[in-house]
């Protein structure tokens, strides 16, 4: 178990800034995510807390013990940092046994060889895979080899755990059922866990919290569903959730520190209690609303508080059915749950909470107005 | 933000402790330094040196230049080769011919070797295991044993004795028995398989679905060959014809054995005349030239079609390939195919064993003209011909055999083991300076033939170096060693390198963060997995060595001699039959290593030796 602390880590690769100024704190426990897209440094960040890459600038501590000082050219060896890794390849030594390349970091650590069985043997209980423990990689199936690697990661009980993309080479079922297992591992294990991804739903459904990666920079740092509710720009808005967000122009302005927006929405007035922190332009300026498709309501009957839309497209999927709604010249998707049916141009309302709108500033991009 | 632009720290007395400690502590960086240096020492000064002498005045040539003092710098060699009224027989000429016989020699072994791929790649000509197999055998043989073989059959009064033509009663000319003619096509004979490796390589990595996309789209069998297999495996086909032509222009052994008879001179083979009978100066410029040419060729390819390389890991996922039916061509290829066998393999190397056999060569196959003499004679029973006894009771001939399989042993177990090593460097350096420093060096050997490179070495280590810490390694069996790892680098590193690549780093990082030392992640984890890529390159760079002649034949002394040598030794001294005795031996001990290898998994493909 461990604390974690980045400092103004900075990493280039020749001239290629991968790395910019990133700051971040994972607390002692968490189960922290790296999320981002392919690229965006989110692997190169893990890496620097391995100990695999030397950041040319920046500091960091694990539970106060300085392990990267740039500016001291200090670089603590990856063994010396109580961490172990699992690998997005898992890295499995072909030509050891299973067994084998579970002890082999015991075996440098000089463990007596009754507590290296032991320590094999529980990891392999612990993943379920003991009955494999003299085969060789290669005779494996994927989901084998991924908990093999999980294993020989977890047998050195590190007080940090390191999972670079570790599910993305095994198939949809087999990682719902990894997912599942890796919670319970960081339950029973209670050890700091690093984990990078770029699949949202990984991210959401694990993790204690999210780190939002973009272009080498820190985007945001919330909780799985701040993130999701409250993303704060409207890349990040993007990103997260599947159907993606919708979004929709329009114009506003503070009149008695409420927002009046207007657009093909209607006409909102948010109060000054919901806006963040963020600086508001005076005058009218463009916008966009933002609002999550499971948060639409159809109605078939005309309601007050209901916006009148037609369906321009109709996709039942068993569990869910997935609206397309055209308002003006603008569409939008609406998810419900269950099997509905509509005809294509048929008239709805599409009823909103405006409570769960979010508003971004259309020039800085950033959230203004918070989803409640 | 650029790197540039980052405040520059301030060096604290903490900062330079850490930065010594994170360069000393990491024993990689001690590997790459003295990696560097050494290389530096075996082919950077070496080169330097050799390019020094061509502008120094040597002792003798002082009496050609009156006045001039030994260690002066001179230009009297260049002017000699290039501006001289000798230059035309020194330079221009052989230059000429070298350069004749090497687009010769390309314009019929890339053709050659193309159809031949093509013909059993993608085509379902019958028998494919077994031709297959004879294609590739031509390679496996030295080109100068070729050299021996077409003398055995083509040999006229000129040399003393006749071949099997004029045996036959069949007057063989000089024009057709040596020179150009016979010069190009033995190195055609060998250098096919160049094509032959590289475009079946090509072949076989192209997905037929391309070509079946083709046929949908509604081409037919000439548009598909013409607008997407040829542009496929254009890049291979280049890549053959550049390495033929720079490595027939600097052939030495079948220039020398065809040529020297008549006064046909190669730049190669007038190069060891001068490095024999000086001045030597002369001679290591035209292997500067040789050097310059070699380059030129190289790298004007590089710069032509160095993007269209690309093309060769076209792969797709499909590896199916559907062959192409022959129809009635079928017969008259097969045709083609068998005659050409005939042709370059098997009747030559008939003429060349039954030659070991005779009493006088062209004598025809009588029992009255046939001896084992050759083989196991005493002097006292042949007097009349030769001082020499047959070649099993020659001691001179089991000191070659010795020298022969010591040299291959020895130096394929440094140069294997150099070569994973700079494989490893060069692997993991990739796009780091060392890396590619490295990788460049490395080369530097590829550029030159190699008679060109043994006379560097010959010129560097002449004499002692270093107030003796180096000693004068003339003459002596380390010198061909040397010379011999040296040369094999490019190839040794790059079977390692693709070794090395094939050892994922995160491998060794999984190892690196279970607490595993530098030492410890080379014991368990790379050596172990290097191992089968380590013999199979070993065992390439072995026949490769074994088969040597052009490397060494500036460096032997009667002690250092090997069997390549003796033969061409015998030869030139019209001891045909001995010569081609010798020649058997070796083929059959390379056929044996071949087979050997094999078993071990190693790819002829691979061996560009």
């Amino acid at each position: 178990m461990s604390r974690i602390e980045l400092k103004h880590i900075d990493k280039f690769y020749g001239s290629n800034h991968v790395l910019r100024d990133i700051n971040l704190v994972i607390e002692d426990g968490a189960f922290m995510t790296l999320l981002g897209p392919s690229g965006c440094g989110k692997t190169t960040t893990l890496r620097v807390v391995s100990g695999l890459e030397k950041p040319q600038n920046g500091i960091m501590t694990i539970d106060g013990v300085e392990m990267i000082n740039a500016d001291d050219a200090y670089y603590a060896e990856p063994s010396k940092r109580g961490l172990n890794l699992v690998f997005q390849s898992y890295a499995l030594w072909p030509h050891m046994t299973v067994y084998d390349n579970i002890a082999f970091g015991l075996k440098i650590q000089k463990m007596p060889k009754s507590e290296i069985e032991k320590r094999v043997m529980d990891s392999l209980k612990m993943m379920r895979i003991e009955i494999y423990k003299d085969r060789y990689p290669t005779e494996l199936s994927g989901g084998q080899q991924q908990r093999v690697a999980i294993a020989r990661a977890v047998a050195s009980s590190p007080k940090l755990l390191l999972l670079d993309e570790p599910l993305s080479n095994l198939d949809a079922k087999l990682r719902i059922d990894m997912r599942a297992e890796l919670q319970r591992l960081h339950r029973d294990l209670g050890t700091t866990i690093i984990y990078v991804t770029h699949d949202q739903t990984e991210a959401l459904t694990m993790s204690t919290k999210i780190a939002l990666f973009r272009a080498g920079e820190l985007n945001q740092v919330a909780t799985p569903m701040e993130l999701y509710n409250n993303p704060i720009d409207l890349e990040a808005a993007d990103f997260i959730g599947n159907p993606r967000i919708n979004f929709v122009d329009g114009r506003a302005r503070l009149v008695g520190g409420d927002l009046v927006v207007k657009s093909e929405l209607g006409d909102h007035t948010f109060p000054a209690a919901q806006l963040t922190d963020e600086t508001i332009p005076s005058g009218e300026f463009d916008c966009v609303l933002a609002l999550r498709p499971e948060q639409i309501g159809i109605a078939t009957e005309a309601v007050e508080t209901g916006i009148p839309v037609s369906v321009y497209a109709n996709q039942p999927a068993g569990s869910e059915t997935i609206v397309t709604l055209k308002a003006g010249k603008d569409e939008f998707l609406a998810k419900q749950l269950g099997q509905m049916h509509y005809e294509l141009d048929q008239k709805v309302w599409a009823v909103i909470d405006q409570d769960k709108i979010n508003v971004y500033n259309k020039e800085t991009t950033r959230l203004i107005k918070r989803a409640v | 933000m650029a790197k540039r632009n980052l405040p520059k720290k301030p060096l604290t007395g903490k900062r330079l402790k850490n930065l010594i400690l994170n360069v000393v502590k990491n024993p990689f960086n001690m590997i790459v330094l003295v990696s560097l240096v050494i290389l530096f020492c075996l082919i950077v000064i070496p080169l330097l040196t050799m390019v020094k002498t061509t502008f120094v005045m040597a002792q003798s040539e002082l009496r050609r230049n009156p006045g001039a003092h030994v260690g002066q710098f001179t230009l009297y060699y260049w002017r000699y080769m290039l501006v001289s009224n000798m230059s035309k027989a020194v330079l221009w000429e052989p230059l000429l011919h070298s350069l004749v016989c090497g687009a010769l020699t390309t314009l019929i072994s890339v053709p050659l070797g193309s159809v031949l791929a093509w013909l059993m790649i993608r085509t379902d000509i019958p028998g494919k295991r077994v031709l297959g197999l004879l294609v590739t055998v031509p390679y496996m043989i030295p080109s100068w044993t070729k050299a021996l073989a077409w003398l055995s059959v083509f040999r006229n009064s000129t040399s003393g004795a006749s071949g099997f033509l004029e045996g036959l009663g069949i007057p063989v000319p000089d024009w057709l028995a040596y020179g150009p003619i016979a010069i190009v096509l033995c190195m055609s004979m060998h250098y096919y398989a160049f094509s032959y490796i590289m475009v079946s390589g090509a072949l076989r990595s192209i997905n037929s679905e391309l070509e079946e996309m083709g046929e949908i789209q509604g081409a037919n069998k000439a548009q598909i060959l013409r607008h997407i297999t040829l542009p496929l495996i254009m890049p291979s086909v280049l890549s053959a014809l550049v390495m033929t032509i720079s490595k027939s222009i600097g052939t030495y052994g079948v220039a020398a054995n065809l040529g020297n008879r008549i006064g046909y001179f190669t730049l190669a083979t007038k190069m060891r005349t001068y490095i024999d009978n000086g001045p030597q100066g002369v001679g290591y410029a035209m292997s500067l030239v040789l050097v310059g040419l070699a380059a030129l060729i190289i790298f004007g390819n590089q710069k032509i079609v160095g993007v269209r390389k690309s093309y060769a890991t076209v792969g797709g996922k499909g590896g199916r390939s559907t062959l192409m039916p022959l129809g009635g061509a079928k017969v008259p290829l097969m045709a083609f195919l068998f005659i050409f066998l005939f042709l370059a393999m098997v009747m030559p190397f008939f003429v060349l064993i039954m030659e070991t056999f005779q009493v006088t060569t062209g004598g025809g196959y009588a029992l009255s003209n046939l001896t084992l003499y050759n083989w196991i004679g005493t002097v006292d029973q042949a007097q009349k011909y030769t001082n020499y006894p047959g070649i099993f009771r020659n001691p001179e001939f089991f000191s070659a055999a010795w020298n022969t399989v010591r040299l291959s042993i020895i130096a394929s177990i440094i140069t294997a083991f150099c070569g994973q090593f700079l494989g490893y460097i060069s692997s993991r350096g990739r796009g780091r300076w060392y890396g590619n420093l490295t990788e460049q060096i490395v080369f530097i050997p590829y550029l030159m033939s190699g008679v060109a490179f043994s006379t560097m070495y010959f010129s560097m280590f002449s004499r002692p170096h270093l107030g003796g810490l180096i000693p004068s390694l003339y003459g002596t069996f380390t010198l061909i060693v040397l010379t011999s790892v040296v040369k094999h680098f490019p190839f040794a590193s790059k079977s390692g390198t693709a070794n090395m690549l094939s050892i994922s780093t995160e491998l060794e990082e999984a190892a690196d963060i279970a607490g595993a030392s530098f030492w410890k992640r080379m014991i368990s984890i790379i050596i172990p997995l290097a191992k089968n890529g380590f013999i199979s390159g070993f065992m390439l760079v072995f026949i490769s060595i074994a088969k040597e002649l052009d490397l060494i034949i500036i460096m032997m002394t009667p002690t250092t001699r090997n069997l390549s040598f003796l033969a061409f030794t015998y030869s030139q001294e019209a001891l045909n039959q001995m010569a081609d005795a010798i020649s058997v031996v070796i083929l059959l001990f390379i056929l044996v290593c071949y087979i050997i290898a094999h078993a071990f998994g190693a790819d002829l493909g691979k061996s560009w030796g």
